[in-house]
């Protein structure tokens, strides 16, 4: 008993803000995996899925409980440990951007001064997943998917920073809840719009979506770099994905569409709440859109596209910011 | 001892071992592959560390360059530089002795006088403040000329590169 009531209560309310960040994960994949598969439906002018419960509701959860239940095919030959590690090193760190994310003014876990840096570092960690799954898999279709996750990901990690270090000089700091109060008058989407267009573009190559999503072209490498995994193993790949694409937006929101800030609501304090995950689903939405709309790129192109327009786009955007930011 | 305390001795015990074992698998281990997990693995600890030390930015900032692009970055040039099954079948270990052991040497000498000529305060003490902006007043008024030396050294990296790249070219025709 001594030691129980030695326990500090912030231990508990650690566990308890895990185990409601690991609840809003899974059901963000289920959601987005339900709104995807209908918005592709809708695109392609069919019904998407129609059959389990009320306009095919239910889907999602009969397939995560399909998922769960399959056996996990192991190929021969696989790099041992390398191979069970990956979709754990794709899942692990998806929880803890939500620490800096400011979804209220009184809802971030921490303000970190560096919260803008803390985000993109645990997305970047994803190319270690992804690379690594593909290596391990002894399979030729995952390699090449992994080889292009890699170059695709340090390509476009760059104009990202680059665009992130735009605002930062403009507000002078790289907290989440820094740069919102920073738009107070007016949002960054409309004093940077060429830094908006480029983060959202390399947020949608960094999670690897349409029509960007090289590293897993059906149509020519099978499933790219998850070819060889099965049940629960690749569905930890789909939900890191879908988180990955929740974070994304959220800092693509934060950083220019003026975070939870909005026309009030008669929610009370709920309403920035209400606004920041209607913008942050509204951009998602707009992923799921391009995914559905655009054809795949070439690799040459995709690749031509980051270091020959993106890169010198940024460096260009960066250094107008700083001369009109030294100058007004 | 408090709770807390029992907590932060446990994780730094914990970073400390992630570090030394990276770094054993680093140059242990079979194949190339995994001596590039344990090199990122080391970083990894090495970034907890520097949150003990009170700098979360550094931290970030070597999990973001150092675990993050650097490791990719030789993941692609182990890759694209050997074809799957060399990079099975290389083993590294025991190769260039001669340049290896003088070279660690040296390092862990100059190591050796530079912490002993530190004089070292508790974290806990010191009241110095570590955000960004006391980072890059730092790097940019205090030790100005250390920071433009290291981005002439890898202007020197970059032209070695090129330099290297050209050759091989030309000794295989121009391809």
């Amino acid at each position: 008993m001594d030691i129980l009531s030695n326990i500090p209560p912030h231990l508990f309310r650690m566990i308890i803000a895990v185990a409601v960040v690991l609840g809003f994960v899974f059901a963000n994949a289920t959601v987005m995996g339900y709104l995807e598969r209908k918005l592709a439906g809708r695109f392609q002018r069919r019904l998407g899925p129609m059959e389990v419960g009320w306009h095919g509701i239910l889907q999602m959860p009969v397939d995560g409980i399909k998922l769960i239940a399959k056996q996990l095919i192991v190929p021969d030959n696989v790099a041992g440990i390398l191979f069970y590690v990956a979709p754990l090193i794709a899942m692990s760190p998806v929880a803890l951007p939500f620490l800096v994310i400011p979804f209220a003014p009184g809802l971030q876990v921490i303000d970190l001064d560096v919260g803008a840096i803390f985000v993109l570092t645990m997305i970047s960690f994803n190319t270690v997943a992804v690379f690594l799954a593909g290596w391990s898999s002894n399979n030729n279709y995952a390699m090449i998917g992994a080889m292009r996750a890699v170059a695709q990901n340090i390509a476009y990690e760059i104009p990202i920073l680059l665009s992130v270090l735009a605002i930062g000089l403009m507000t002078n700091t790289f907290s989440m809840k820094g740069i919102i109060e920073a738009q107070k008058s007016i949002w960054f989407i409309i004093v940077q719009p060429a830094a908006f267009i480029m983060m959202f573009i390399c947020s949608i190559a960094e999670t690897n979506r349409a029509p960007f999503d090289l590293p897993e072209a059906e149509s020519e490498l099978t499933a790219g770099f998850h070819t060889e995994y099965s049940g629960i193993a690749f569905s930890l790949f789909m939900i890191a994905e879908y988180t990955y694409m929740f974070v994304n937006c959220c800092l693509v929101a934060t950083l220019f569409l003026g975070g939870w800030k909005g026309i009030p609501l008669p929610f009370g304090d709920y309403s920035s709440c209400i606004w920041f995950f209607a913008k942050v689903y509204f951009l998602m939405f707009v992923i799921v859109w391009c995914r559905w709309t655009f054809p795949r790129v070439r690799f040459d192109q995709l690749m031509n596209f980051a270091w020959k327009y993106l890169i010198p786009f940024s460096l260009v955007n960066l250094l107008i910011t700083a001369i009109l930011v030294k100058l007004l | 001892m408090h709770f807390y305390q029992i907590i932060a001795e446990i994780i730094f015990w914990l970073l400390v071992l992630i570090t030394i074992g990276g770094g054993f698998l680093a140059i242990g281990a079979r194949m190339l592959i995994h001596s590039l997990m344990g090199l990122s693995i080391t970083f990894l600890g090495v970034a907890g560390l520097y949150i003990y030390l009170g700098s979360f930015f550094i931290s970030l900032l070597q999990v973001l360059i150092y675990g993050g692009a650097i490791c990719i970055v030789l993941v692609f040039g182990i890759m694209v530089g050997y074809t799957p099954r060399q990079i099975v079948e290389t083993r590294i270990r025991g190769e260039n002795l001669l340049l290896a052991v003088p070279t660690c040497g040296l390092a862990v000498a100059l190591l050796y006088f530079a912490i002993r000529r530190t004089g070292w305060v508790p974290a806990a003490q010191r009241l110095a403040d570590y955000s960004i902006e006391r980072v890059g007043h730092t790097l940019l008024y205090d030790f100005c000329l250390g920071f433009e030396l290291i981005s002439l050294l890898l202007l020197v990296g970059m032209i070695g590169a090129i330099i290297v790249v050209n050759s091989q070219e030309e000794e295989s025709g121009g391809q």
